[in-house]
């Protein structure tokens, strides 16, 4: 089978990266800042896979992190939707320029 | 047991003492009441004094004990008590004179407000000198000197409504402490030297530890506080005064006792005055003559009685005229002891006690049946005052000196004594004779004899318990010379046990009765048969009338010489006091004031100022910084992000 080379996939880590690092921080819906969040840990993921295979097969160093992350991922999406769902109970939207009660 | 006695006698100021804690402590609850617990004490005292003087005769001292009342240093100071042939005559005159006046003073000051706080301070003064006649000690002495300065005070001082009563106590408590000065003085020189108060001791060091010299200086201090109490020239002024007091009391404390205690005191301290076997010494010089203490003494004791002799001639107020009269005749005392004749100056105060309370008793008798002082509204009151009349009389005469009354002995007695010192004495003596017998034929005459003169006035004679004291003491007044005639001489016996009694000097006693008759005729002459008018007399020698009329002009004098200066020191230093010493205690506290002021503008402006310069710098770093702070989680992560970048383009480079 044949495998591209390694700088396609960081090409298209970096890619999913820019996207999910652009959702963030300009996404005025916290979900889809939430979803942004997702992308950038997965472009990460990639990355982490993508070094595994091509430097030493043998070792899962890198899969084992990904499944972590996947993880850790998983765990975070569920405090973020609490955390949004609370705010939604208290503002009736979720619009993120407007909650700023943190601030001073 | 009669014999140990008088080891007891320290009971007699005692029971008075009581008494008046007594009465002060039940006064309020029983108005009007209360001269039968004064009756009580000084009854009491009255019979111990006469057991312990029995129990004393034939012997020199009966009893001296003594009691360590402090310890300064390694000096004892003892007082207690002494019962000798002076105490023992002492305590005669105090006790029987005081027992007389409590038992008249309930019936003169009936109906008073403050009926029991009078018999309360009469049985203080009664205590007082009781304690004084026989203190063994100067420290005892002065401390009941002072009580019966005390106790006159409040007793002139009893009716204090009356401005005059007021002034007068005042007066009185502060001419005496004139000479209670030199009294102190003298206590303390003597001290010094010998380091004891018990007198006894101190004799015992004349010539010795106290040399001669000084024993006659510190005489002559101790004769200030005589001439202060016995009001001699020139501090008599306050005795007619203090007839402002209820005349019990004058004739108590300002006739028979207190005035006395100053003739007492010099006959107490004798020996200072006159060394057993010695000529006095000499003092200091005066215009080329050594001057003794005893020539002081007699001296002032001459001048007092000529001068108030001459005074007394001209007064009008029954009180004021007995008052000179007391003067004189204390100056008589003092010229005695002064002379030489220390037995005759205090037989003199023995006799003169009993007849001049009996007159003062008299003079309150008349006052309480007429109402009246001046002597010339009233007039017949012999017909209305039988009792009062009758014993007035015999006091005038033991007072005038006529034989065979008791102060005719006693004053025949003083004029020996001076006439073999110095003629000069002798010739004031027998003036002062001839003054004093006119001055009381005088003022028997007018109150007595004659019509009343003041148809408003109804005399009555006073209740039994005024005239029974009233007979008691005119039978001593013309008794009490016999206890010291040439042939019984008890009180000689008494006081010098050794010297042999006086022999009666014919030429003495003849002058002496001619002067005391002519001035008695000299009375009736102008004041009885009315040869002669009063107005007549005046026009003699009207200077001398204005000048007696004015009391010779001493107050004044004293005014100026001693009141203004003390007023003008007194000025002075209230001067230096408000300008000097209050001046720089205020300069202080302005300067510290000043300086508050400028530290507080530097507090304000600079302590206070970095301090909020501080707060200040913080606070607008906060509101500047505090900006970056949004809130919005999105901001934050475009630094993070931006940040990462940089730091990217960094590392890269």
């Amino acid at each position: 089978m044949l495998l591209p080379p390694l700088n396609v996939f960081l090409v298209i880590a970096a890619l999913l990266f820019s996207i999910g690092v652009y959702g963030v921080l300009s996404r005025r819906n916290a979900i889809a800042v939430l979803m942004g969040v997702e992308l950038i840990l997965n472009a990460a993921n990639i990355n982490l896979v993508s070094f595994a295979r091509f430097t030493d097969p043998s070792r899962l160093a890198g899969h084992s992190f990904a499944v972590f992350v996947i993880t850790i991922a998983a765990a975070e999406a569920a405090v973020g939707l609490a955390i949004i769902i609370a705010l939604y109970r208290n503002f009736k939207h979720i619009n993120v320029d407007d909650v700023n009660f943190m601030r001073w | 047991m009669l014999a140990h006695l008088p080891n007891w006698a320290f009971l007699i100021p005692l029971f008075p003492l009581a008494a008046f804690a007594l009465i002060l402590a039940l006064g309020r609850r029983a108005p009007g009441q209360g001269h039968w617990i004064a009756w009580t004490g000084v009854g009491s005292s009255f019979v111990l004094s006469i057991l312990t003087v029995a129990a004393s005769l034939g012997r020199e001292v009966s009893a001296d004990r003594n009691v360590v009342w402090a310890v300064l240093g390694d000096v004892p100071i003892s007082v207690g008590f002494r019962i000798d042939g002076l105490a023992c005559l002492m305590l005669i005159v105090v006790s029987t004179v005081a027992l007389m006046v409590h038992i008249y003073s309930a019936g003169y000051m009936h109906g008073d407000p403050r009926y029991p706080r009078y018999f309360a301070y009469l049985s203080l003064f009664t205590a007082a000198m009781l304690g004084l006649v026989i203190a063994n000690s100067l420290i005892l002495l002065l401390v009941c000197w002072e009580l019966v300065g005390l106790s006159s005070y409040l007793l002139i001082g009893f009716w204090f409504e009356r401005p005059s009563a007021m002034r007068a106590a005042k007066k009185a408590f502060v001419v005496t402490r004139l000479g209670d000065m030199g009294f102190l003085f003298g206590t303390v020189l003597l001290f010094w030297y010998t380091h004891t108060f018990n007198l006894q001791q101190v004799f015992g060091k004349i010539g010795g530890e106290l040399p001669m010299a000084v024993a006659g200086i510190a005489a002559v201090l101790l004769f200030c506080g005589a001439v202060g109490k016995s009001a001699q020239f020139p501090l008599h002024v306050w005795l007619p005064d203090a007839m402002e007091g209820p005349t019990p009391v004058s004739a108590l404390i300002h006739a028979a006792t207190m005035v006395a205690a100053g003739v007492y005191l010099v006959a107490r301290t004798y020996p200072l005055f006159w060394p057993e076997g010695h000529y006095p010494p000499v003092i200091f010089h005066l215009f080329g003559a050594g001057i003794t203490a005893p020539l002081v003494v007699a001296t002032i004791g001459a001048v007092t009685a000529l001068m108030a002799a001459m005074i007394g001639v001209v007064q009008n107020d029954i009180k004021r005229v007995l008052a000179y009269s007391t003067v004189s005749q204390l100056g008589y005392m003092v010229m005695g002891l002064g002379v030489g004749g220390y037995v005759a100056g205090m037989f003199h105060l023995f006799t003169h006690a009993f007849f001049k309370a009996l007159l003062f008793l008299g003079a309150g008798s008349v006052i309480h049946g007429t109402g009246r002082q001046d002597i010339m509204q009233m007039g017949g009151l012999r017909r209305h005052m039988p009792a009062t009349f009758v014993t007035f009389i015999v006091g005038t005469l033991a007072l005038a000196g006529v034989f065979p009354f008791s102060g005719f002995w006693s004053k025949d007695e003083i004029l020996a004594d001076a006439l073999h010192f110095h003629p000069a004495f002798f010739i004031v003596g027998v003036v002062g004779a001839f003054l004093t017998a006119f001055y009381m034929s005088r003022l028997c005459f007018l109150t007595f004899w004659g019509e009343p003169r003041d148809h408003e006035v109804h005399p009555h004679e006073s209740p039994r318990v005024m005239t029974w004291p009233l007979w008691v003491l005119a039978a001593l007044a013309a008794v009490a010379g016999f206890a010291g005639t040439p042939w019984t001489p008890w009180v000689h016996r008494l006081l010098a046990p050794g010297e042999h009694a006086p022999a009666l000097h014919p030429m003495v006693a003849g002058l002496g009765s001619a002067a005391a008759l002519a001035g008695i005729l000299g009375g009736a002459l102008v004041y009885y048969w009315r040869a002669v008018s009063p107005a007549t007399l005046i026009r003699m020698a009207p200077w001398l009338y204005t000048a007696l009329k004015n009391k010779l002009y001493i107050d004044e004098m004293l005014w100026a010489i001693l009141v203004r200066p003390m007023f003008f020191a007194s000025n002075t230093a209230s001067w230096v006091d408000r300008w000097i010493v209050d001046g720089f205690v205020n300069a202080v506290g302005y300067l510290t004031v000043l300086f508050s002021r400028l530290q507080r503008l530097v507090d304000i402006w600079i302590v206070d100022g970095i301090v909020n310069a501080v707060g200040w710098v913080t606070k607008a770093a906060g509101d500047t910084i505090r900006l970056v702070q949004t809130g919005r989680v999105q901001n934050y992560l475009w630094i993070v992000f931006a940040g990462a970048a940089l730091l990217m383009l960094i590392g890269t480079r």
